[in-house]
């Protein structure tokens, strides 16, 4: 078997496999957060259980988030070295900030949070919680950084005489355009994941609750119907701020890799105001053999630059023999069929967090609380949609530069470029077969763990009160017990 | 002293606090199930002196292997490539390590308890050994060609100098792990703890010896003598201290000896990064001296990488020990809190 295409599947599966825990990561802990606060500010002791609650969830999701990303920092030097030789210069240096000023920052106040309910001050103890969420907002800047130089390379040049690229510039760098909206975008979709969460969950028990007695009724209403709205709330912001990030990345992306947005529009042929496809047929992968089935006209204009009309697109055929010509001979377009519904299943997925918001707003306006059941089951089938979202967005976004692993800058330095091919490992595709196998089973081991806690905990919902009280702070006293215990 | 000597030593720095930190806390992992043998409290107390410091500990590997990265990059791509394999192994047991740890309270049950032990197991034990493999290695050469690609298998990692490097460091972190555990905890942890430091220090003062004049021998300079003394300095105050009841100093002389070592290894290396053994002229080097190949980013990025570090490393530095003294208490087994986790057998409402 060719080694690109192992070591494509294994880069493939295991930072997909990452990306379902990190958006909840990065949400949640601003949210749990934000409940913390609340309690603090308060003293209501529902903002209290729902902290303890939602930050149980969140740990059991932060560990394999931190188990899978060990694996990323160190595979770009296993399985693409020769990508990393080339690209060392500029590309570790976020990849090293992101642990110095990000992983350390989370990892020990994570500690600090977990460990210390009854050892730290109260507010010293909620600062712990905040710099863990800001923590992980600032890893994801630096790693979207990092993965903009991929995508749209800047602040350096390529020197002949060692082959490499050349840092000349760390500002050009972490002040990419594209990163500077790529990772709003990616941002708003871990609100949008963690917002949903929160609203789902707490929309299913403000269902079970309400249906209960009086006595739930009232803890529906008091606990759970605010927090649910929290999560709505959040949701909705993020849609919007997902919707103008993303068009603000799709007018980028026509300008810095065409290839990409032609093929996600299966646009083969370069075209004066084209429709906007909705719906083809065909296998994709051939431009010929693609049927344009339903099409809206106007949007796509638009969406390239901002225009209704006047706007000629390059389709994915000239496009191949323009790259054709300045690269040399080689096929540079990405797989049709992926790019273009990985596009529209990003797009597509949002529509189970809208759907949830609106219902949820509806049902719960003016101090209403929900009892149908279904609105319980609904808000549990919306709680997988923005995972679905930002998988789909993340596999367009790798996919759609394929075959590039450093796509040419139309504006920049085109001696920096590589193709997969030329930055691939040289060991062997036995070995890398051996790692994918050994990830794949281990990772679907923990996935099997981690989805049975989740739902676990969610089930058995937060505790008592009477057990989880504003627990007193102990000092000196060594016979106490300890707040938190593994 | 040039960026790239600069950089070189941050980097030994940060694999020095990798194993100074985690060396105890795969010392730890690794005899949870010793002296936990009889009581699941036990063992409990035991994972708890790393409770709340594991995770921030394991990071300085993660930045290690960024700042090799991104000061060089030579270095990373050759040799991850290289130790493909090894590294696929000590992936496997931080990965399994760290859900172990995070979870294995969350179910109060036997089986999942210890199915957790054995992940918290792999994750010590692998690693702890693995590193001493992969850094004997690194100092005695490996078949690295023309085109900065390491030649043969992982059985080609497995000769007499580093299965001994593995077995140094396995049992120093072994050591370590027990001190500190006679340092964290109180009553019959300490207690057990104690004994095991006690039978462990001969085997592991004459295993650290011998790896180390091996290495001094054969691949050191002048002024490593130094470290080399200073390793067995630690571990005989470490000894002396910790048959008299001092936890601290023993602990200090552990942690000396774990330092000194790991100086050492970065020390017989230097100027190289990855010795060649078909080629001198292969090897890389931090510099490219003499013909070599420089394993180095550009002054440029070592100048924006060092302002980071400069200004980072100490906020670190102070955060990371303001921890361990928030936490600086004993641990006892009355300490322990009862099992919160839920019950494995879904109950009816």
């Amino acid at each position: 078997m060719d080694v690109v295409d192992v070591a494509r599947w294994q880069f493939g599966i295991t930072t997909v496999y990452h990306f379902i825990f990190v958006p909840l990561t990065i949400g949640l802990a601003p949210l749990v957060a934000g409940m913390q606060t609340a309690w603090v500010i308060t003293g209501k002791e529902h903002w209290y259980r729902l902290t303890k609650f939602f930050g149980k969830l969140f740990l059991i999701n932060f560990a394999l988030g931190v188990a899978t990303g060990i694996v990323q920092e160190f595979q770009f030097g296993m399985g693409w070295s020769e990508y990393s030789r080339f690209v060392g210069d500029v590309f570790g240096a976020p990849l090293a900030m992101e642990a110095l000023v990000a992983f350390f920052m989370e990892s020990t106040f994570l500690g600090l949070w977990i460990f210390g309910w009854t050892k730290l001050p109260k507010k010293v103890h909620l600062a712990c919680i905040w710099l863990v969420a800001i923590g992980v907002n600032a890893s994801a800047y630096f790693i979207v950084a990092a993965n903009s130089f991929m995508q749209h390379p800047v602040g350096a040049r390529y020197n002949p005489d060692t082959g490499r690229a050349e840092l000349y510039s760390i500002w050009e760098v972490i002040t990419n355009v594209t990163t500077l909206a790529a990772f709003p975008h990616v941002v708003a979709g871990a609100f949008l994941t963690a917002g949903t969460f929160v609203a789902a969950i707490a929309g299913w028990w403000m269902v079970r609750k309400a249906r209960q007695d009086a006595a739930g009724l009232e803890e529906a209403r008091v606990m759970w119907r605010p927090v649910a709205r929290m999560g709505l709330f959040v949701s909705l912001i993020a849609a919007v701020a997902l919707i103008y990030t993303g068009d603000v990345q799709g007018k980028l992306m026509f300008e810095q890799q065409p290839m990409k947005m032609a093929s996600a529009e299966s646009l083969c042929h370069t075209e004066t105001d084209p429709d906007f496809s909705i719906l083809t047929v065909g296998t994709h992968n051939n431009c010929d053999s693609v049927d344009h089935l339903i099409e809206v006209p106007y949007v796509l204009p638009w969406l390239a630059k901002g225009e209704f009309s006047g706007v000629t697109l390059d389709g994915v055929k000239d496009l191949q023999e323009q790259y054709n010509e300045k690269f040399g001979p080689g096929d540079y377009r990405p797989n049709l069929f992926v790019t273009y519904w990985s596009f529209r299943a990003m797009i597509g997925f949002m529509a189970g967090s809208i759907l949830l918001a609106l219902a949820g707003f509806w049902f719960t306006r003016r101090g209403r609380v929900p009892d149908q059941k279904w609105f319980g089951w609904l808000s549990l089938l919306c709680l997988a949609t923005p995972f679905l979202g930002n998988i789909s967005g993340w596999v367009f976004t790798e996919m759609g530069r394929q075959p590039w692993v450093v796509v040419p800058n139309p504006t920049g330095d085109p001696n920096i470029r590589m193709t997969v091919q030329q930055g691939v490992s040289g060991v062997s595709a036995g070995t890398i077969l051996t790692s994918l196998i050994v990830f794949t089973l281990l990772y679907g081991l923990l996935a099997v763990a981690w989805f049975y806690l989740m739902r676990r905990y969610v089930v058995n919902g937060p505790e008592p009160a009477h057990i989880e009280d504003d627990t007193p702070k102990m000092t000196g006293d060594s016979v106490e017990k300890l707040s938190f215990a593994y | 002293m040039t960026l790239q000597v600069f950089w070189f030593l941050l980097v030994a720095v940060l694999f020095i606090g990798y194993f100074a930190l985690e060396g105890f806390d795969y010392g730890v992992g690794m005899l949870m199930p010793i002296i936990g043998r009889k009581s699941e409290v036990k063992r409990r107390v035991v994972l708890n002196t790393i409770g709340p410091v594991w995770d921030g500990n394991e990071v300085w590997l993660l930045t290690a292997g960024g700042a090799m990265f991104a000061a060089f990059p030579e270095w990373y791509a050759s040799l991850f490539s290289g130790f493909y394999l090894a590294l696929l192994l000590i992936l496997v047991g931080l990965i399994t390590r760290a859900c172990a740890i995070e979870w294995r309270s969350k179910i109060n049950d036997d089986r999942w308890r210890r199915w957790c032990d054995i992940g918290i197991g792999l994750g010590s034990w692998i690693p702890a050994l693995a590193w001493g493999l992969a850094f004997a290695n690194i100092v005695r050469g490996v078949r690295l060609n023309e085109k900065r690609q390491i030649e043969g298998t992982l059985f080609d990692l497995l000769n007499p100098y580093a299965l001994l490097g593995g077995l140094t460091t396995l049992l120093l972190f072994l050591l370590h792990g027990a001190v500190f555990l006679s340092l964290k905890t109180a009553n019959e942890v300490r207690d057990d703890a104690q004994r095991i430091v006690r039978a462990l220090f001969v085997p592991t003062a004459a295993v650290v010896a011998v790896f180390g004049i091996w290495t001094q021998l054969s691949y050191g300079k002048g002024w490593t003598w130094i470290p080399l003394l200073l390793a067995v300095v630690g571990l005989v105050v470490a000894g002396f201290a910790a048959t008299r009841g001092r936890d601290g100093w023993a602990f200090t002389g552990t942690a000396v000896t774990v330092v000194s070592a790991t100086a050492l290894l970065f020390g017989v290396l230097f100027p190289n990064v990855l010795p060649s053994t078909i080629d001198a002229a292969y090897s890389l080097t931090v510099d490219g001296r003499d013909g070599t190949v420089s394993a180095s980013s550009t002054h440029y990025t070592l100048t924006v990488m060092s302002w980071v570090a400069v200004i980072m490393v100490p906020f670190v530095l102070l955060y990371q020990g303001w921890t361990y003294w928030v936490f600086r208490q004993r641990l006892t087994m009355e300490q322990i809190p009862d099992p919160i986790g839920l019950l494995m057998e879904k109950a009816r409402d």
